[in-house]
């Protein structure tokens, strides 16, 4: 029998099933008259083989490995190696964190993952009259290459990898890291890591922006350049879509404005005359996991297709590495509840299920209590035993991307595609991510997401599960994690004593050609490892860009 | 006093926090609750909000922290408030705020205090009823 011919009559006896279905519902009814995901896709009551295009599967779908890499970056998987498990983590002050970290690799955390606080963030010392009420409250205090070094105390930088959330200021960590990981012995050439980088999402949905869109670029390509040459194995963006979910946007959208965000970067790094396969290796994503376990998993797929398409077709790329959408995957902190906490454990686990079989490289799980306060040890501490359990005991690691070929993910991830595919064209219609963000576009598409996702849990169309069905009445929680006020007197201390004890001469020398070099064209990075090295504090490098570039404004999205 | 003139609202958010997806849902249903709602945008300095409170001549601010910065910033919006003699704003924060904060933000003049679960229909009567 041909493929058509069983084709055909597949098609006939669906008919005949859909009319006989259709006959029942008026005596038996479904939940709702229409099903739709969070990206407002309807989904079919049953998905069968004509759904999916079978002839098309290499071009489509293709192997594990290989273009368009729908299945995974890796031919093998998590056969050959799990995923890195990586929490988020950092408070107080740099001892403190220093402590955590230990304790996370202790219990088989196989990578860092510095969260800082809001002054580091945005490029203020400790003791700046905007830091009051921040200091060491979202993450570890940083002022200057003091406190990198006590942060990473006996922690080996040759074996462990280190992601850093830093976006403005990322070239100042990562000199700091450099020069740290100098001072342990160990070579920049040998460093393994991320720096978030990805200065564009903070404009649209994170807000830890300092500089105008024009010079936070050009800050971006030089890091790039630098680290291809110097720092190679470095990852020198996580290009987010994490925090655009945060901020409301569905799944489509996420993968849609996170890829406008990725050809904005390749865009202005081919401007600034770097060749596409020199830095598109280095390219790494971040992704957020979210409740619609199907959805979710069709996302990735989905995401790694459109980027291989994007940057073969578009821009040229000749490396498959160029064409490989790496990428760390965090679960939805919007997701979790202040209600009946020990729940989030439950919804954690599902989402990093989902990010697991969508073939993620590496995992934040978040803790139970974050809808709360910053994770107690216990919370941490079952939040990655949820991973290690995914990875040792469910066997869905054993072979590579297990849900392809199921009508309704296939057929998902090419809804997903296509959607996303769409809103790119308009974005490039507006010309490029950065006007669209300058103009309030994307901004305003992800708050009346938000805003619908809020409504419709108001209208109890979206349950939550002991939100708005299946309360019950609790105790109010105590013994809360908190940071000590005294971090900041502390760091502020510390920061004096710094400044009294450096060579003062070579840090304005140091500052003072840093900010020569950035009204010029050339490369930032040697002059901020310079002024680094002379124990120059964050606060003061971010100044001097401060005063060369200006400060980003942003724009009202507000009003209809 | 729901007939006189529209409920006026600034939406702010103080300190350094960028999580503004709480704040925007709920100025956007103020607004669809027929309020005027006015949004400061990020980082706004305690003295900027009063400021912007003042000339704006509204009826109630709503600030949002995410960020744990709220035991500073709240209680120093009142401070300014009192020096500048307002007295007649209703003010309200949201955010995550642990309960056991609750009773010295009071304390200080903040209204109420409103977390993670509040449904904007809460908030919108909250503030009818009590502007």
């Amino acid at each position: 029998m041909s493929d058509e011919k069983a084709r055909e009559e597949l098609l006939s006896e669906f008919k005949k099933w859909a009319d006989g279905v259709e006959q029942k519902l008026a005596k038996r009814p479904e939940r709702k008259e229409k099903f739709l995901n969070t990206s407002g896709i309807p989904i079919n009551r049953v998905y069968t083989p004509l759904d999916r295009n079978d002839a098309e599967y290499l071009s489509e779908i293709g192997l594990p490995g290989e273009y368009p890499y729908t299945r995974g970056v890796q031919p093998t998987m998590y056969r050959g190696r799990y995923w890195t498990m990586r929490q988020y983590a950092g408070f107080a002050s740099a001892e403190e964190s220093n402590k955590r970290y230990r304790f996370l690799l202790d219990q088989g955390q196989t990578g860092l993952s510095v969260a800082f606080d809001l002054p580091t963030q945005i490029g203020y010392d400790s003791d700046d009259e905007m830091a009051i009420g921040e200091v060491g409250k979202v993450g570890v205090a940083i002022d200057s290459l003091k406190d990198i070094e006590t942060l990473f105390h006996k922690i080996p930088l040759d074996k462990v990898s280190t992601s850093m959330t830093i976006n403005s200021p990322a070239a100042v960590l990562l000199a700091m890291y450099i020069a740290m990981a100098e001072k342990q012995g160990v070579q920049a050439e040998k460093l393994r890591g991320t720096i978030q980088n990805d200065i564009l999402k903070e404009y649209s949905s994170r807000g830890t922006y300092i500089f105008p869109p024009k010079p936070s670029m050009r800050i971006i390509t030089d890091i790039f350049s630098y680290c291809a040459e110097k720092v190679p194995m470095w990852n020198t963006i996580s290009i987010s879509g994490y925090h655009i979910r945060e901020a409301g946007s569905t799944a489509v959208q996420e993968v849609a404005f996170t890829l406008a965000n990725g050809i904005a970067y390749v865009d202005a790094a081919l401007k600034a005359g770097l060749d596409v396969d020199t830095f598109g290796p280095r390219l790494s994503f971040f992704f957020n996991s979210h409740l619609d376990f199907f959805e979710e998993i069709a996302k990735y797929r989905a995401a790694r297709k459109l980027w291989a398409k994007i940057m073969k077709e578009r821009f040229n790329a000749k490396s498959p590495k160029s064409m490989m959408i790496r990428f760390h995957t965090q679960t939805a902190g919007c997701t979790l509840t202040l209600q009946q906490p020990k729940n989030n454990i439950v919804r954690v686990a599902f989402q990093a299920m989902s990010a697991v079989l969508g073939g993620t490289q590496s995992l934040h799980t978040n803790s139970m209590d974050e809808a709360l306060c910053l994770p107690s040890e216990e919370a941490v501490q079952i939040a990655l035993r949820s991973q290690q359990l995914i990875a040792y005991e469910t066997g869905v690691t054993d072979t590579v991307d297990p849900l392809a070929g199921s009508y309704y993910v296939e057929a998902l991830t090419r809804e997903i595609f296509e959607r996303a595919e769409e809103y790119i064209n308009k974005i490039d219609d507006m010309g490029g991510a950065v006007p669209a963000i300058e103009q309030g576009y994307i901004q305003r598409e992800i708050q009346d997401s938000a805003y619908k996702y809020q409504l419709d849990i108001e209208k109890e169309e979206r349950i939550v599960v002991g939100l708005n069905r299946f309360q019950v009445e609790e105790e109010k929680p105590t013994n809360l994690l908190r940071v000590d006020p005294a971090v900041r007197e502390a760091q502020i201390k510390r920061l004096k004593k710094l400044k009294s004890e450096r060579d003062n001469e070579k840090v304005n020398k140091s500052l003072s050609d840093l900010k020569q070099v950035a009204q010029g064209d050339n490369n930032l990075m040697p002059y901020i490892l310079d002024a680094v090295k002379a124990y120059a504090s964050l606060g003061e490098i971010c100044n001097v860009l401060r005063e060369v570039f200006g400060e980003y404004q942003q724009v009202s999205t507000l009003g209809r | 006093m729901n007939t006189r003139k529209k409920i006026r609202v600034l939406a702010a958010k103080p300190g350094l926090d960028g999580h503004d997806r709480g704040v925007k849902v709920v100025a956007s249903a103020l607004m669809d609750a027929g309020m005027e709602v006015v949004y400061t945008g990020l980082r706004q300095t305690p003295t900027q909000i009063v400021e912007s409170a003042i000339q704006e001549d509204v009826d109630v601010i709503a600030m949002s922290i995410l960020s744990g910065a709220h035991d500073y910033l709240f209680p120093k919006v009142m401070e300014l408030l009192k020096e500048k003699g307002v007295e007649d704003i209703l003010v309200l924060g949201g955010g995550i705020i642990p309960d056991e904060d609750i009773p010295a933000l009071k304390e200080s003049g903040i209204a109420e205090i409103f977390g993670p679960g509040t449904t904007t229909a809460q908030i919108i009567d909250y503030i009818r009823d009590n502007v």
